[in-house]
């Protein structure tokens, strides 16, 4: 079954063509890595998915749904978009968590302003929710590893944890696509592999999950589709053997040679 | 001693009189500056010119030409009449006399202005990352505004603030010049009988108000402390 189909997006700022026509799909439940050097058009490739650019062409549809139509795009109330970009989840790669808030408020915040806000809820219904989903976010915290950190504040935790809590933030609202825009490019390499390690544990379940990383090896092991990405466009695409053992495109050779250099 | 306690007595009435006008040009002048500051920051043009020609000419010509004008063209004008308060309570009526409440208007639309850049200067220096996260959780602007945005930017512009805000305080001795019995006023009232003293005394009342609100900034920077933005 095809969770995301992309169709023809492309995207300009001012003068320069930064998406170039992009087209792929994504069967449910699995993993896509999209790699790439910087400038190729990854991170707004990912950023149009969110509705946080605006495309300028072409359409993308999740669950058989068309979510964004360009075409359409300027005529979508506040409201749509918001039920639009629900449907996606994001992990920055700067983290961006609330740093008034302590780590649990972080990720109860958005679901909870929801619940008080919605009008049809009586005020016992309201605090079971509010109940409900503060114990959601204590396990969905438990299984990124930071239980013991629920009361602490963005600055008193590490980046490797933040960006997990960033995760766990993305995670409690269920979006039927999880997106990371280079989860692990502000972080040490020691913290690396930790929020490494929780993106991979993530894959088992059903989750669909769009990554867009620098970490190759990862890319290699964990995802079921590898998108190569040169100038706006696909270069290449296909499964990680064909991309990372068997490039077939000058691009992508030259990319992956370089990516291997030990210095 | 008798004429001792006399001064005090009058300074200390004065002294209410100004605080009273601080407080409420604070109570106005704060929204009204965020009112401001959006309009600033609009992306309709229009709008944005005209606060930008607004904030300028208020911050562009003395507060006290600005109560001058506030309290006597829109009689001249023939425009409206500042009203007079009519409770039968005397002192509530002669201390919002019509001068008060024009150099209230005065004070808190010019108090705006500066606010309004300072508030300004804060919002804009959030990382457009915050809005990002809020936007791709779901919520909404204002939800994002008032839930994330604001305590950032109230945590960033706690000195500025504090600032203008002690600056308020001093200029409401401006009042004195459209008769408003403040405490400078009052204190010129010995002048007239020959004591310069309780103009000093004056003083030490600013001085003892500016070193509470100095305090409780001070406070108010530690209690935001526990987070870094």
């Amino acid at each position: 079954m095809i969770m995301l189909e992309i169709k023809n997006l492309r995207k300009s700022f001012g003068s320069t063509e930064v998406l170039k026509g992009i087209d792929f799909s994504l069967e449910k439940s699995q993993v896509l890595s999209i790699i790439g050097s910087s400038g190729s058009g990854k991170t707004t490739l990912l950023r149009c998915l969110n509705l946080l650019e605006k495309a300028d062409e072409g359409t993308v549809s999740v669950n058989g749904e068309v979510i964004i139509d360009a075409k359409e795009e300027d005529n979508y109330t506040d409201n749509e978009i918001r039920d639009k970009r629900l449907k996606m989840g994001l992990v920055f790669q700067q983290f961006n968590l609330f740093p008034q808030y302590n780590v649990l408020d972080n990720i109860t915040l958005a679901p909870i302003t929801r619940v008080k806000k919605d009008k049809s809820l009586s005020k016992e219904e309201k605090a079971e929710r509010i109940e409900a989903i503060k114990s959601e976010a204590r396990d969905i915290l438990a299984s990124v590893g930071l239980s013991e950190k629920a009361s602490s504040y963005p600055c008193e935790i590490s980046g490797g944890q933040q960006q997990r809590v960033a995760i766990a933030r993305a995670l409690i609202l269920k979006p039927e696509i999880l997106c990371f825009d280079e989860p692990t490019s502000a972080l040490d390499p020691e913290l690396t592999v930790e929020v490494l390690k929780v993106i991979k544990e993530l894959k088992t379940g059903e989750r669909t999950m769009v990554i867009v990383t620098h970490e190759m090896e990862f890319a290699k092991n964990v995802s079921d589709k590898v998108i190569f990405m040169a100038d706006g466009v696909i270069e290449e695409m296909g499964t990680p053997e064909e991309i990372f053992d068997n490039p077939k495109s000058e691009k992508l050779k030259a990319f992956i040679h370089k990516s291997q250099d030990n210095f | 001693m008798e004429n001792f306690l006399n001064v005090l007595t009058e300074l200390s009435g004065g002294f209410v009189t100004s605080v009273l006008l601080f407080f409420f040009t604070l109570l106005l002048s704060l929204p009204l500056g965020l009112i401001i500051s959006f309009c600033t920051m609009s992306k309709f043009k229009p709008l944005s010119a005209l606060s930008k020609i607004v904030v300028w000419v208020l911050r562009g010509t003395p507060l006290m030409l600005q109560v001058f004008a506030i309290f006597y063209l829109p009689g001249l004008l023939n425009l409206f009449v500042w009203p007079q308060m009519n409770t039968g309570w005397e002192w509530f009526d002669t201390t919002f006399s019509t001068r008060f409440i024009a150099a209230l208007a005065a004070f808190a639309i010019n108090y705006a202005a500066y606010f309004s850049e300072i508030f300004r200067g804060g919002i804009q220096s959030i990382s457009q990352g915050q809005y990002e996260a809020g936007q791709v959780l779901g919520m909404t602007k204002s939800e994002i505004f008032f839930k994330i945005i604001l305590l950032q930017v109230v945590k960033r512009i706690i000195p500025p603030m504090s600032n203008e805000i002690i600056t308020l305080i001093k200029d409401t001795s401006l009042a004195n010049t459209i008769v408003v019995c403040e405490l400078i006023f009052e204190a010129k009232e010995f002048m007239l009988e020959g004591l310069i003293w309780p103009l000093f005394a004056a003083g030490a009342f600013y001085l003892i108000f500016v070193g509470v609100l100095t305090v409780l900034f001070n406070k108010a920077e530690k209690k935001l402390d526990y987070f870094k933005a």
